[in-house]
């Protein structure tokens, strides 16, 4: 099976203070084409950064970066602006955790949706996107395409939002979608919709998916492969069955100890 | 004997309007909810954002309005702890001052005694005597909620309101706060409301429960009730959600 | 960029600029090398010499003399603008925001409509009532800075009305005013001394200004403005009958300007 994300070695520290901090150690990851993997931690545990940083997100002059992230031959850590772009919105999509803030208020949802084919696929015409467009909003399980195209983010649900983030993320159908938190400020029964839509996703289209979450019992749900991150090092990885029946280290058997047991 | 009766709660806030000599509309955001919790008892209310669990929780308290309904509270001085531990501390005092703050205004209690029941109110929710001088931006989220939790047991109170107290704190803290929620009900004899969407951590703490949606209560019954065998549709959805029911 | 171990320049240059020109003024207060008022035709336009560091005026009166008593008076009316106008715009704002209603909304238009005054036009009409002068100077430029910091104050009351440790303090049993001033007001403080320290250099602007124009402090009282007045029939002559109260005054208002920059 072919690997698509490779990061080795990948350190992250902060120099915005006097002293500098380290938030990420040494960190080793791959992800293969078609797997979805979970990254699992706390608040402070470094896994948003290390998603961030394998988008090339992470830019600020404050933060050096050292190690290597290779996505299907670009180094994302070290690849120039323009580089990244190509990438971007292209063979590789993100989700954030807050779908209002990650819209745009004053676009109408189709034209957000469009906008990375507009970038990455110009040659496109402009019905030949709104047909896409529609067709993947159709995919998220959104009811009213047509309506949803037309309408403004405000005039959406949460659920529906995240939904639209999914669609404009899978519209020019990337090889890997990196999706930080992307259920954590949902509803519990939206929750669940969305982690099936995304295992969708992967049957549908075969893209990876590498979920960042705190939530282990969400994450063994949906995932096939989970690290568990603890103050910038992930202390276990593997199969998420295994992970999960038998873990080995304190920290991961402190994480399943503290979902509360429900015996029916 | 109920420590608190609502009866039939009803409550409506005022629409943004959109012209100014439009009449004013109402959305009635609880539709008439009605329920008792005993003596030491722990109820707990189900529900996603938006069905009016909150406006329901500060409406108990007086801090909301209330149009038509009654609450009756037999315990005094009932208390909140709120879902979010940065803003439910004031950022500027110490802990010290947070904590005596329900002493100064509800007691003729002097300084030493005050202090003397502060000291012993941090030792029974696990924090130590240095936290005194402290102010909350120098607390992880597990001790600002711990604080929370003191400042609300200052008067003896008999009734606790907790909207989410722990769903904003780590998953391993959680498990930690809510030992100790349990474990002062326990020992101070406590009632509490406990609010949140978590399924699974209401069916730790409480033996019965309420389901509510829309600003109505749903569907309610003791935990074995309303876990293995849920009436209402609305209370399918949500176990189905949490991993409960297939 | 936080500047936890590089020493703050800003700070320090203000810090420097202010103490240069409010020494002398608060020691103005109570006494001065020359008398600032009597003429001593004698010294008429002497140039800066050993006993006379700024030369005299033409009314042969030391003109450093005159600086400071100048600047002490401008000094003590920008104070006491700020302070009445604090004290009084806290008033307002904490309480309109707290009670909101109609009252609020009363208030609020009254605000308004004093603040759509230039504070200039606001004092002309209060000297044309009251007479020129210093005390009527202060009285018409505290009136004049109420309105801005009623609506900072009002504004951030708001703000934190809606924090949870203000339900929480109800629930201790703290009455409203307890709340508002024990409770409220310590966390907006950074806020109200930046406003305060801009109110101080409106101030002393102001009076600047209306000195200038005639309309503040009298002959032969000094103060920067009316030292600017007298010297403008003497610009080319005896430039520095000018320029010493200008840069007194350039120089405070900046001093204070780096000062609550760095405050805020």
């Amino acid at each position: 099976m072919k690997r698509i994300l490779r990061v080795e070695n990948l350190s992250i520290e902060f120099h915005d203070h006097a002293l500098a901090e380290k938030v990420v150690t040494d960190l080793n990851l791959d992800i293969f084409e078609g797997e979805i993997v979970g990254l699992v931690g706390e608040s402070g545990s470094g896994k948003s950064l290390t998603a961030m940083a394998a988008a090339g997100l992470l830019s600020r002059h404050d933060i050096k970066k050292s190690g290597i992230i290779d996505f299907d031959g670009t180094d994302m850590l070290s690849a120039e602006r323009a580089e990244l772009r190509k990438v971007q919105g292209n063979k590789l999509s993100v989700i954030f955790q807050e779908p209002m803030t990650s819209l745009n208020p004053l676009k109408k949802i189709g034209w957000q949706v469009e906008e990375s084919m507009k970038i990455h696929m110009p040659e496109m015409t402009a019905s030949e996107r709104k047909n896409r467009a529609l067709e993947v909003l159709l995919q998220v399980e959104l009811k009213e395409p047509e309506r949803v195209y037309n309408s403004y983010p405000h005039q959406l649900s949460g659920g529906m939002r995240q939904r639209v983030m999914i669609a404009a993320a899978m519209a020019i159908t990337p090889k890997l979608l990196i999706a930080d938190e992307p259920t954590t400020a949902l509803d519990v029964t939206v929750q669940m919709e969305i982690i099936e839509l995304l295992k969708d996703i992967r049957k549908t289209y075969g893209t990876s998916i590498l979920f960042i979450s705190h939530d282990l019992s969400l994450v063994s749900i949906l995932c096939d492969r989970v690290a568990v991150m603890k103050n910038g090092v992930i202390v276990e990885s593997g199969n998420v069955r295994e992970i999960f029946d038998f873990p080995k280290h304190e920290y991961t058997k402190k994480l399943i100890a503290s979902i509360p047991v429900v015996e029916l | 004997m109920a420590i608190i009766q609502v009866k039939d709660l009803h409550i409506s806030f005022k629409k943004e309007k959109k012209k100014i000599f439009e009449r004013q509309q109402y959305i009635e955001v609880l539709k008439g909810i009605s329920f008792s919790i005993a003596e030491n008892e722990i109820l707990g209310l189900v529900g996603e954002s938006g069905c009016g669990k909150t406006t329901l929780a500060k409406a108990i308290l007086g801090l909301i309005q209330v149009e038509t309904g009654a609450v009756i509270h037999r315990s005094k001085y009932p208390q909140m702890i709120f879902q979010d531990p940065t803003g439910s501390l004031n950022p500027s005092k110490t802990v010290s001052f947070i904590l005596q703050e329900p002493l100064k205004n509800c007691t003729n209690m002097r300084a030493a005694e005050r202090l003397e029941k502060v000291k012993w109110m941090l030792g029974e929710v696990g924090l130590s005597k240095e936290y005194l001088q402290r102010y909350p931006g120098e607390l992880s989220g597990g001790q600002k909620q711990r604080v929370s939790i003191a400042q609300s047991l200052m008067l003896g109170s008999k009734f606790l309101v907790a909207d989410e107290p722990v769903s904003s704190l780590d998953v391993t803290i959680q498990a930690q706060v809510l030992n100790l929620i349990k474990d002062l009900q326990k020992r101070h004899s406590l009632s509490i409301l406990f609010i949140s969407h978590d399924l699974r951590v209401v069916y730790q703490l409480c033996e019965r429960v309420m389901i509510m949606k829309d600003g109505l209560i749903v569907e309610s019954g003791t935990r074995n009730e309303i876990y293995k065998n849920p009436q209402n549709d609305y209370t399918k959805k949500l176990l189905k959600s949490a991993g409960l029911r297939d | 960029m936080k500047k936890t171990e590089k020493h703050n320049y800003n700070l320090i240059l203000g810090i420097v600029l202010t103490a240069i020109v409010l020494i002398p003024a608060v020691i103005g207060i109570f006494y001065t090398p020359y008398d600032t008022e009597s003429m001593n035709l004698a010294l008429k336009m002497a140039s800066p010499s050993f006993s006379h560091p700024m030369g005299c005026d033409n009314y042969g009166r030391d003109i450093f003399s005159r600086i400071m008593k100048g600047s002490s008076i401008t000094f003590l009316i920008g104070v006491g603008t700020v302070f009445w106008g604090s004290l009084i715009g806290t008033l307002v704002g904490a309480f309109t925001a707290y009670y909101g209603g109609v009252v609020d909304e009363i208030l609020m238009r009254v605000n308004d409509v004093i603040f759509s005054f230039p504070s200039l036009l606001l004092a002309l009409v209060f000297v044309a009532i009251l007479g020129p002068g210093t005390y009527q100077v202060l009285f018409a430029l505290a009136i004049a800075f109420i309105p801005s910091y009623a609506r900072v104050v009002r504004g951030e009351f708001l703000r934190q009305k809606s924090m949870d440790y203000v339900q929480l303090a109800r629930l201790a049993g703290a009455k409203d005013l307890r709340i508002m001033f024990v409770h409220i007001l310590p966390n907006i403080r950074k806020v109200l001394i930046s406003s305060i320290l801009i109110g101080f250099n409106n101030a002393v602007l102001a009076e600047a200004g209306l000195s200038f124009l005639g309309i503040g402090v009298s002959p032969p009282k000094a103060s920067l403005g009316s030292m600017l007045s007298d010297a403008q029939t003497y610009l080319f002559s005896k430039p520095e009958l000018a320029l010493f109260p200008g840069l007194t005054i350039i120089i405070m208002v900046l001093g204070i300007s780096l000062i609550s920059k760095e405050v805020a």
